[in-house]
């Protein structure tokens, strides 16, 4: 069977420099992903041209052996928190709502059906209890919570995740990871761009070393080394005890 | 009907068009497009003239939807070439601007427009300007125009109202689950010129921008919901044009200048009062929260 996601010699530039370079890989179906490298890394732009939402200059993406369509609804998407106005005058339920859109079609409202997916969704990352509060109302990691909400009732095969864990709280990390470690079970196709290097290996079984190039990708036993870390992050790594390592606060 | 009942409705009309569709340029950031486009349709209304030769309100609106359109896309263009957007449409829109005041004082013989009336509209004049259509009795052409283009702008807000909604508040998802961000975008901007032209005529270009912006502003800091904030919008809207009138009676001045300047009024008054986000309100609260838990 083909993999769910791959990926042919990428290349994405936002004016002349190339910002991801040749990139290559591919994510074999039922595996939770972590995307791993240093700031301004590209990251975010490999999401983004997955998904088409930034045209390539060259290369080959194919999402179950096609090129992405946003019809075929494989894909579900979780932006950087930043990414939106949370002073939108919406509540927490709409903006969960927001996620079956694509599944409604033209001229239509959501329905019973909708809001039930959307509560229900709402309750699998603990914040029931809010969903008609504004959104500018809840924490940072409640509005983490809530797109991750938004992305579970889109219902799709792969889910691609931004930072999913900026602001959120260690319990809530842990509900999290184990939300997704079930979307895995599901079969369903995870990939998180990820910035705690402590707790990759604890996290995914699959990893990608990215530096405007692929420096690794595959199985995070293989990859995740140090000396493919040190190739990642240039140096700029601090090793701890044991083995740990952790990016050094650059001042 | 009575010339001063004309006026009050078409007025609100105004309010109510510009008001709905100006909080979606609100919740995008857009104001200040509200602004060049409301300025370069006056480009669009002299071309209409001068290829039709006729003062037709249809041609208008078509030449006013067109370098509307024109405009955003200018813009939209600039600012993706790596032009700050405020830049690009400050340039953008002066120049179009001023290629409109040049053809009509080039022109100026034929053309029954002057720059005066294109800014400052004379909404006095509406209720002397009446067609008849079929049987029904005579009424204002502003009337007229107005109302289509309010019903037409209700119509497709409530057919796109999700896609709206969406492109609003995050067109990156929105792209990704296969909504066209773009055409949501264009189909605004072209709702936003017909609006536009259709008041035109009657509180002229500059002042259509305080009613495009000021209501939305005003309902903004009152509700926590989209549909509340487009109701509450329109009905500012309405009350802007209403209080204006009686205000622009009261002390003899322009009509339109009035009816600007109670939208600012309005919404200085919701900007301090406003329950929950308002200047006073925070502050109350504030006092109240200190009483409690001050309080044995
Ligand atoms: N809209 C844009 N226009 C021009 N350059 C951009 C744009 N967005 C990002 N870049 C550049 O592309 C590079 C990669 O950015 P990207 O956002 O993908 O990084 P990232 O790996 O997600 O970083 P972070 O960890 O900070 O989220 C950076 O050097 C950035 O400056
Ligand atoms: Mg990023």
């Amino acid at each position: 069977m083909t993999n769910p996601i791959e990926i042919r010699n990428l290349t994405v530039a936002y004016d002349k420099t190339a910002v991801l370079k040749d990139v290559q890989f591919s994510i074999p179906k039922g595996s939770l992903t972590g995307i791993v490298g240093p700031n301004g890394a590209g990251k975010s732009t490999l999401i983004k041209a997955i998904l088409g939402l930034i045209p390539k200059v060259s290369g080959e993406i194919k999402i179950y052996g096609k090129p992405y369509k946003a019809k075929d609804r494989l894909v579900g998407y979780v932006p950087q928190r930043g990414s939106v106005d949370w002073d939108f005058p919406t509540s927490a339920l709409d903006v969960v709502l927001m996620g079956r859109y694509g599944h409604i079609g033209w001229f239509k409202r959501p329905g019973k059906e909708d809001t039930i997916l959307a509560k229900e969704s709402l309750k699998k990352v603990g914040m029931d209890s809010y969903a008609n509060r504004q959104i500018s109302q809840l924490s940072g990691g409640q509005q983490q919570r809530v797109f991750l909400a938004r992305a579970l009732v889109q219902d799709a095969q792969v889910y691609f995740m931004d930072e999913p864990f900026v602001g959120v709280d260690a319990a809530t990390e842990k509900a999290i990871i184990q939300l997704l470690t079930d979307l895995k079970d599901q079969g369903k196709t995870v990939i998180v761009v990820h910035h705690d290097l402590q707790t990759v290996e604890e996290y995914f079984d699959h990893c990608i070393l990215l530096n405007k190039e692929v420096i690794a990708s595959g199985v995070t036993e293989e990859v995740f080394t140090v000396e493919q870390l040190h190739q990642t992050y240039g140096g700029k790594l601090a090793f701890l005890d044991k083995g740990k390592v952790m990016v050094e606060q650059k001042r | 009907m009575s010339y001063e009942i004309w006026i009050i409705i078409v007025a609100s009309l105004v309010g109510i068009t510009c008001g709905v569709i100006g909080c979606f340029l609100i919740l995008r950031k857009l104001a200040m497009l509200a602004d060049a486009i409301s300025h370069t349709v006056l480009l669009g209304i002299v071309l209409a003239f001068l290829i039709s030769q006729s003062m037709n309100g249809i041609y208008m609106l078509i030449g006013a939807a067109i370098v509307g359109l024109f405009t955003a896309m200018l813009i939209q263009f600039l600012n993706h070439k790596g032009i700050q957007e405020d830049a690009s449409i400050g340039v953008v829109f002066t120049f179009f601007f001023a290629i409109g005041v040049i053809l009509i004082t080039v022109f100026a013989d034929s053309v029954h427009l002057d720059v005066d009336h294109a800014l400052m509209g004379e909404i006095a004049f509406v209720p002397f300007d009446m067609v008849e259509i079929g049987f029904l009795p005579p009424l204002p052409k502003a009337f007229i125009m107005l109302l289509s283009i309010l019903i037409l702008n209700i119509i497709l807000m409530m057919l796109f109202y999700k896609e709206l909604k969406i492109t609003s508040f995050d067109p990156a998802l929105a792209a990704a689950i296969g909504i066209p961000v773009m055409f949501i975008h264009y189909l605004l901007m072209g709702m936003v010129s017909v609006s536009t032209v259709a008041s035109f005529d009657s509180v002229g270009a500059i002042l259509v921008v305080a009613m495009l912006i000021a209501p939305g502003a005003s309902a903004y800091l009152l509700t926590n919901k989209l549909s509340h904030m487009l109701c509450l919008s329109a009905f500012f809207g309405v009350l802007a044009a209403i209080s204006g009138y009686y205000v622009a009676t009261w002390i003899d001045s322009s009509i339109s200048g009035s009816m600007a300047m109670m939208s600012g009024v309005l919404f200085a008054l919701v900007f301090i009062f406003s329950p929950t986000k308002g200047l006073l309100g925070k502050k109350m609260n504030h006092k109240r929260f200190r009483s409690e838990s001050t309080a044995p």
